[in-house]
């Protein structure tokens, strides 16, 4: 028999706001790295008679998300409490949405193998992150920095049935979170978290099977092991002739396998209900227009665009898009108008720049290269001013410090030899040197060819124009037939 | 003996601005009675004798260098849920047990701003939780106009400071009316302001949708002058109001001649009024039409329900808001051995008294899924009924007036078994708390035993000025409030 699995995401995505959630302290992107429990004050703590406020900025990029998904936004927001007990939650309660969430009725289209695919989302609501619990030697240490910074969880309909669309749909949201503006998307600093609610029911079968919850999937790789093994644990189970229980599952990286938390019968009654701290945050129809204009153009259709005008190859227009800062660098680039093919300067940010970014932990803006310098640099490219190797070593002095290329092009002389007259000069003076290599040209070995080009730019330090010795090399080597 | 420790507010800073006296003199002499009464009253839970002289001597340099602040020198003592820094603050708990606050409540600060002396923190039912101050983690609070009889609660430790004079006024919370009763109890004035007109900031939660600060004072005057300094937008807390604070003690004597004053025929019948309230509450509403206003009986027709709302309502959020209390961060832990959850269960079952976890469990009841709608929703569409019946009434009136409560201070142990009972002391100061209107009590008379009787003044949202000035009119008129308790 074959099964069918069903698959729903929920997604928690913190927010890069200046401040936390319903306080004044800073937001860092990542607390691990900070002195413990130092961007922490009397509300992110809970001390006794501290109250929260809501912060309006994480309402705002709320809405801009709403937008992104094409959901239906709440006119008037309700905050409610989530009650459970736990050292993490300093409370006893978390601040979250529950009745009336800030956005319901939305989709996202995501590009699979069979093309387009609408997921349903069917909430997005304004929550807090709780601390961090760090277990050493039979203790539990907390640190707070992270408690009360704001999170967007986002929930999926359970409309999924490949570990493929799942890992798509996660990565699609991903890039429109970055795009927008309020996540860096940096999954090993947990900016982003996933929890997949999945069954299986037999193909032919209209009724869905008994869902497991997998919780805490930090990574895309860990989101899409699990679903799959998830998956085919199921379909193990009914092939047989077991049930599926109800229940929240862990994921063992080490060990590739979920593991049950707890049943449902084990599971909590949060108790939600309206916060009476916080009065309901109403949000006028002219609130949401200003926003609507601020909404940046998506990745996906970014990445119709980019291969409709610039003719680029789907996989490079993906790369590209996937972050707005190198899809509008790429843009800026090419609308310095080089005489080169976009997808030439295309290759060149996937290539080299992307390389170099990883290389050097940077990102493009931290790093010396800007559109105008990238273009210049390949301008002399495409000219043959420079060479590729040569070029790529400017590439790397650009990126680590900014120095204009035409200067360092100057200032080391490294400016392609293409005259003719010179070229001519030095391809003689290598043939006529190795004698031996000339006899085996003659009679027919090739390949003696490019050991003469090796020599040649030995010769001038890899500045020869290759196309431009390789034409002469030969002419000149072909003359020595007949002398 | 009559000293300085009994003047009001308002007399204190005349004489405090003809230099007539100090704040050091001021501040020793309510030092002294505490010394004389305190043993066998216990308003307070944490005196700080050293730190009030200090900040009264400071108060009297400021005043000689020309400053001028609306309660420079002034004795206060403040109830122990609100914040103070570096002071202890235990909210009667004795899960908060040396918890020392590292912040001032926004109350506090405006007290200090205006130049008050912050004397120490005064008893309370634990978390404000009661009706008699017997709920208190720190033992009990004496009335003083008879030591056998509780100075209601929860704020009866602040009641019971002003009434004897070991403070000049005081600060309370009210939740469903504990300010007003222990006022009444007390023999003082009690102000609720309007829900929003004061900041909760530093307020340590009962039930946020129902706690106010509120003044305790021995007149209406000197009320006027502490909400003054105490009301104000705050942006630490989203339900308070950004209204502007007017100078409350202004126009205080204009009188209520044609003022409409409309009288709750459901405060009055079968409610379990003791005789003299009823007489007390017959003579003040003669005054009242003696000094030209004009009487009106109306009802309040969901008021049977508003016991009943309360107790949902308030448990469900103090449900939650005492879960930070969790022996995880301050307060007490009580981890003898075992699991997370058994010191959880260690630490609460051994810190929080027997009403607190009773009406956590009711909150918890009642938020718990399958009992919620019948619960938590139907009590605030009671709640909204309730509200509608303030409307209507203001429609027809300017200020309603009925009993502060239906009985005169009871015996110390008398409803510690029947909590049923002891709830239904509130039957008169719930409703106006639901709507969060401002409402107030004022001495008006004794009952046979000598112990006090209060009257309710009630207005409409965010008008504490007409509040103020109809109960400053009959206070003017009666003069019930000069009787001043003698220990014996
Ligand atoms: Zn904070």
């Amino acid at each position: 028999m074959k099964y069918e699995a069903v698959i729903g995401l929920e997604v928690h995505a913190q927010v890069h706001t200046r401040t936390k959630m319903y306080c004044g302290c800073p937001v860092i992107e990542d607390t691990g790295q900070l002195e413990p429990n130092t961007y922490v004050c009397p509300v992110c703590l809970a001390l006794p008679g501290a109250l929260p406020v809501v912060n309006r900025r994480v309402v705002e990029l709320g809405i801009l998300t709403g937008l992104a998904l094409n959901g239906t936004l709440q006119p008037v927001n309700v905050f409610a409490r989530k009650s459970y007990f736990y050292p993490d939650l300093p409370k006893g309660y978390q601040i979250s949405q529950y009745e009336l969430p800030l956005m319901t009725n939305g989709y996202l289209e995501i590009e699979t193998s069979n093309g387009i695919k609408k997921i349903g989302i069917t909430r997005l609501h304004m929550e807090e992150d709780t601390a961090k619990l760090y277990h050493e030697a039979g203790k539990t240490l907390i640190d707070f920095n992270r408690a009360g910074i704001p999170l967007l969880e986002i929930v999926s309909a359970p409309e999924m049935h490949t570990v493929e669309e799942v890992k798509a749909y996660a990565m699609t949201l991903r890039d429109v979170l970055v795009t927008l503006g309020l996540s860096t998307g940096d999954m090993e600093k947990g900016q982003i978290r996933f929890e997949a609610n999945i069954s299986v029911h037999p193909e032919k079968s209209q009724k869905l099977g008994t869902r497991t919850e997998v919780k805490n999937l930090n990574s895309f790789r860990a989101l899409a092991k699990a679903t799959d093994y998830e998956i085919q644990r199921q379909i193990s189970l009914l092939r047989d002739g077991e049930m599926v229980i109800q229940q929240t599952m862990g994921w063992d990286e080490q060990q590739g396998k979920t593991y049950p938390q707890r049943s449902k019968e084990e599971s909590h009654d949060y108790r939600y209900f309206p916060d009476p701290d916080i009065p309901p945050v109403e949000i006028p129809t002219l609130w949401i227009e200003e926003i609507r204009n601020q909404l940046p153009e998506l990745p996906l259709a970014k990445k119709q665009r980019f291969i409709k005008t610039y003719r680029l190859g789907h996989y490079d227009a993906q790369l590209l898009v996937a972050d707005y800062v190198i899809a509008d660098f790429f843009e800026e680039t090419v609308g310095r108008r080089p005489n080169l093919s976009p997808q030439d300067i295309a290759n060149w940010i996937t290539g080299e720049i992307f390389r170099l970014l990883k290389e050097r932990q940077l990102t493009l803006k931290e790093s010396g290269i800007t559109p105008p310098k990238l273009a210049k640099l390949l301008q002399l490219w495409h000219t043959g001013t420079i060479n590729n190797n040569v070029t790529k070593v400017i590439l790397a002095e650009v990126f680590n410090t900014g120095i204009d290329p035409e200067v360092i092009v100057k200032r080391e002389g490294l400016a392609q030899i293409s005259d003719a007259q010179t070229l001519n000069t030095l391809i003689d003076g290598v043939i006529t040197a190795h004698p031996q290599q000339v006899t085996q040209y003659l009679h027919g070995k090739h390949a003696v060819l490019s050991w003469f080009m090796g020599q040649v730019m030995k010769e001038t330090q890899g500045k020869a124009n290759p196309k431009e010795v390789q034409n002469l090399l030969r002419i000149h080597l072909e003359q020595r037939r007949f002398s | 003996m009559s000293t300085l420790a009994d003047l009001t507010i308002h007399e204190a800073l005349d004489l405090l601005d003809s230099r007539e006296i100090s704040a050091f003199e001021l501040t020793q002499a309510v030092l002294s009675r505490v010394a004389a009464t305190e043993d066998r009253v216990h308003a307070y839970l944490n005196l700080d004798a050293e730190g009030a002289l200090a900040q009264a001597a400071k108060a009297d340099k400021e005043r000689l260098s020309g400053l001028q602040a609306a309660l420079l020198g002034i004795p206060i003592a403040v109830k122990d849920n609100i914040s103070t820094q570096g002071i202890e603050t235990t909210c009667g708990s004795k899960i908060l047990k040396g918890y020392i606050p590292p912040f001032d409540a926004t109350a506090i600060k405006h007290l200090k701003d205006a130049g008050a002396v912050i004397l120490g923190k005064t008893n309370q039912d634990e978390f404000a939780m009661g009706s008699s101050t017997e709920n208190s983690g720190y033992g009990v609070t004496h009335n003083p106009w008879n030591l056998d009889r509780v100075p209601g609660g929860s704020s009866g430790g602040s009641a019971a400071a002003v009434s004897v004079g070991e403070a000049l006024g005081a600060l309370g919370t009210d939740t469903g009316g504990s300010v007003r009763q222990p006022a009444a109890f007390c023999g003082i004035v009690g102000l609720r302001p309007s829900y929003g007109r004061i900041s909760r900031y530093g307020l340590i939660a009962f039930a946020s949708s129902l706690d106010q600060i509120g003044p305790l004072t021995r007149d209406v005057e000197d009320a006027a002058l502490l909400l003054s300094v105490l009301a104000g937008a705050d942006p630490r807390d989203s339900t308070c109001r950004p209204n502007p604070v007017p100078t409350y003690t202004e126009g205080l004597d204009t009188g209520i001649k044609g003022l409409r004053i409309g009288i709750p025929t459901d405060y009055l019948a079968g409610q379990g009024i003791q005789p003299a309230v009823a007489k007390a509450l017959k003579e003040a509403l003669a005054c009242l039409e003696e000094a030209g206003a004009e009487l009106v009986e109306l009802r309040l027709p969901h008021t049977q329900y508003g016991i009943a709302t309360y107790y949902l309502i308030a448990t469900a959020e103090a449900s939650t808001n005492l879960a930070r209390f969790d022996g995880v961060r301050y307060g007490i832990r009580i981890a003898e051995e075992g699991t997370l959850e058994q010191m959880y269960a260690q630490t609460r079952g051994q810190g929080l008294g027997e009403e607190v976890k009773r009406r956590i469990m009711l909150g918890t009841y009642t938020l718990s899924a399958g009992y919620y709608d019948a619960y938590y929703i139907k009590a605030q569409k009671v709640r909204t009924l309730i509200k509608q019946d303030f409307d209507q009434a203001f429609e027809q009136v300017d200020i309603l007036v009925g009993p502060t409560t239906p009985t005169t201070a009871f015996k110390l142990g008398e409803h510690i078994t029947d909590p049923l009972q002891m709830y239904l002391e509130d039957i008169f100061t719930i409703p106006p708390a639901l709507a969060g209107i401002p409402c107030m009590s004022v001495p008006c008379g004794f009952d046979a035993e000598g112990l006090p009787v209060g009257l309710q003044f009630m207005a409409p949202p965010m008008e504490e000025a007409q509040l103020l000035k109809a109960a400053y009119a009959y206070e003017k008129m009666t003069r019930w409030n000069k009787r001043r308790p003698v220990l014996c």
